[in-house]
């Protein structure tokens, strides 16, 4: 580690402190007779690390977990392939993407969060109504990225191919897929991001398990330690998945320029 | 009438490459007229002779090439091909770019190699054949590296690579070595001579560079500026090969030669310009 990591370590360690250390001492110590941070509103640090603790070593959080994993994973799946489908499938076919333009921009332009109860009255409280919501956040950004990738193939990468003498299959194998294939890994952040806010937001308006449930539950009986809990929790799950993402897309897109990788989300 | 005989010996020394037969083209612009870019032309070009086409900028010579490439319908008039009428895209051509056409998403293995992988040579074999070219083009030890790990030069010696592995009959370049610096393309142009005297094939090279035109080609064609440019000199170049690119420029002949097709480039060049006053 050179000396320069070392001493951004150490001042994003200190930040940390200092928040923390802020957050303790305005619960705890009392200001002109005032609790700056009450403890009931803002909780404590230590109670809330406590807590985080206790719910992992009681091992009960691993349901919770998996089950809002679960959920993100199959909603950025269906969302993923959906959205390349329908890129390719309008990207290839100008007619059929100019027909459908409106109602595209149309569903894409609605709040998603509207349609949580409608999917809840559709598929129940179990998982598949959270798939659905987030499906329908992952869906429009794989589209419109696969979309603008097969339309943005160079056009002399594009001539250079086809009088090298390949024919459609092959175009598609060696020059639209993998820009399409890019364009979508560039906004993979973006996309696993959205994945996991559809499957806890759904879980939150009304579901019997997951992370949104837990902090939804805490809320409930203003357990506040509880809320703060279910969200150090879920930041360090988003962290784990977001690490993951990275690793994939350091595999996959070794051929771009490192600038470019940079500006992934 | 240039009537083209069916049963013409294929390979015979001067048989005809590339035959443009009163080609003119014609775009349609944004307010639905028509632009004129060039005039009825005939170009004759003979197998193994290297022909250079010098204009102005916008003179429409790159239009010219991708209409022998295929990429383009002309307006009027039929490109030949040996002999045979151009319909669809020129698949015995191999077309050099000005801008970068390797797939970003290749190494520069896979990008010379596919060439031969997509007519069905196996894998394996295309590879090996790639890693000969690669390193005739003096890439050898850059084979597993990707475009954008490589500088503009060897970007290009990854394009000539490409195209050369397919042995096309015909070899179109257009401003090939326009981004290079100076001593870039003296470099690329002698590595292409010597690539070329291997097997002749016809080449039709674009340029707007007179010098670069003159120290490679066997003719220089001259192009009128834009609109409805046509071909108004066809100029022979006797210096005697194999040639060196830089050397060869100071040579007595080369000047000649230079300063004769100069005066007729020079005024053409001053029309451009005086158009583009406002």
């Amino acid at each position: 580690m050179s000396r320069w990591s070392l001493q951004l370590l150490a001042m994003q360690i200190g930040v940390g402190l200092a928040l923390v250390a802020i957050w303790q001492i305005g619960a705890t110590v009392p200001i002109f007779g005032h609790m700056l941070l009450p403890k009931f509103f803002f909780s404590t640090p230590g109670d809330v690390i406590g807590r985080v603790i206790g719910m992992f070593a009681s091992g009960k959080i691993w349901v919770h977990i998996s089950i809002t994993l679960t959920e993100t994973v199959l909603a950025f799946a269906i969302g993923a392939l959906g959205g390349i489908l329908v890129g390719f499938w309008f990207a290839r076919k100008p007619f059929v993407a100019a027909v459908f333009e409106p109602y595209i921009k149309m569903a894409n332009s609605l709040p998603r969060v509207v349609l949580a109860p409608i999917f809840m009255l559709w598929l129940g409280l179990g998982i598949w109504s959270k798939v659905a919501l987030g499906v329908t956040l992952v869906f429009f950004i794989v589209f419109f990225n696969v979309f603008q990738g097969i339309k943005e193939v160079s056009s002399v990468v594009l001539a250079n191919a086809r009088l090298m003498g390949m024919n459609e299959r092959q175009l598609f194998r060696h020059v639209y897929w993998p820009s399409a294939l890019s364009w979508m890994f560039s906004s993979l952040h973006t996309s696993v991001g959205f994945a996991l806010v559809g499957a806890v937001v759904g879980e939150y308006l009304g579901s019997s398990a997951g992370l949104g449930y837990l902090i939804h539950q805490a809320e409930g009986v203003f357990d506040t330690t509880g809320v703060f809990a279910g969200m150090v929790v879920l930041s360090i799950f988003v962290l784990a998945v977001d690490y993951a993402v990275t690793l994939i897309e350091n595999r996959l897109l070794v051929w771009r320029p490192a600038s470019a990788s940079g500006q992934a989300t | 009438m240039a009537a083209v005989l069916p049963f013409r010996p294929a390979a015979t020394r001067d048989a005809v490459a590339v035959h443009l037969n009163n080609v003119s083209i014609e775009f349609r612009t944004r307010s639905r007229s028509i632009f004129k870019a060039v005039a009825p032309t005939s170009i004759t070009i003979s197998d193994n002779a290297f022909v250079s086409i010098v204009g102005p900028t916008g003179c429409g010579k790159s239009t010219l090439l991708n209409a022998v490439a295929g990429l383009l319908k002309p307006a009027s008039g039929d490109v030949q091909i040996f002999g045979k009428t151009l319909t669809g895209l020129n698949t015995d051509a191999g077309y050099l770019f000005q801008q970068d056409a390797v797939m970003p998403w290749k190494t520069a293995l896979d990008n010379v190699a596919i060439a031969l992988e997509i007519a069905g040579m196996k894998r394996e074999e295309a590879l090996g054949e790639a890693r000969i070219w690669l390193g005739k083009v003096g890439l050898g030890r850059f084979i597993d590296r990707y475009p954008h790990e490589l500088s503009g030069g060897q970007r290009k010696r990854v394009g000539l690579a490409q195209v050369l592995i397919r042995r096309p009959k015909i070899l179109l370049m257009d401003e090939p070595f326009g981004p290079l610096d100076a001593q870039t393309r003296q470099i690329m142009g002698n590595l292409l001579l010597d690539l070329w005297a291997a097997d002749r094939k016809a080449v039709m090279f674009v340029t707007h560079d007179l010098e670069e035109a003159i120290a490679l080609s066997d003719r220089v064609l001259i192009m009128s500026a834009g609109p409805e440019s046509r071909i108004i000199g066809d100029h022979r170049i006797d210096l005697a090969r194999p040639r060196d690119t830089s050397d060869i420029r100071t040579d007595p002949r080369f000047h000649e030669i230079h300063r004769a097709i100069w005066s007729q480039l020079k005024a053409e060049v001053v029309k451009t310009y005086g158009d583009a006053t406002p």
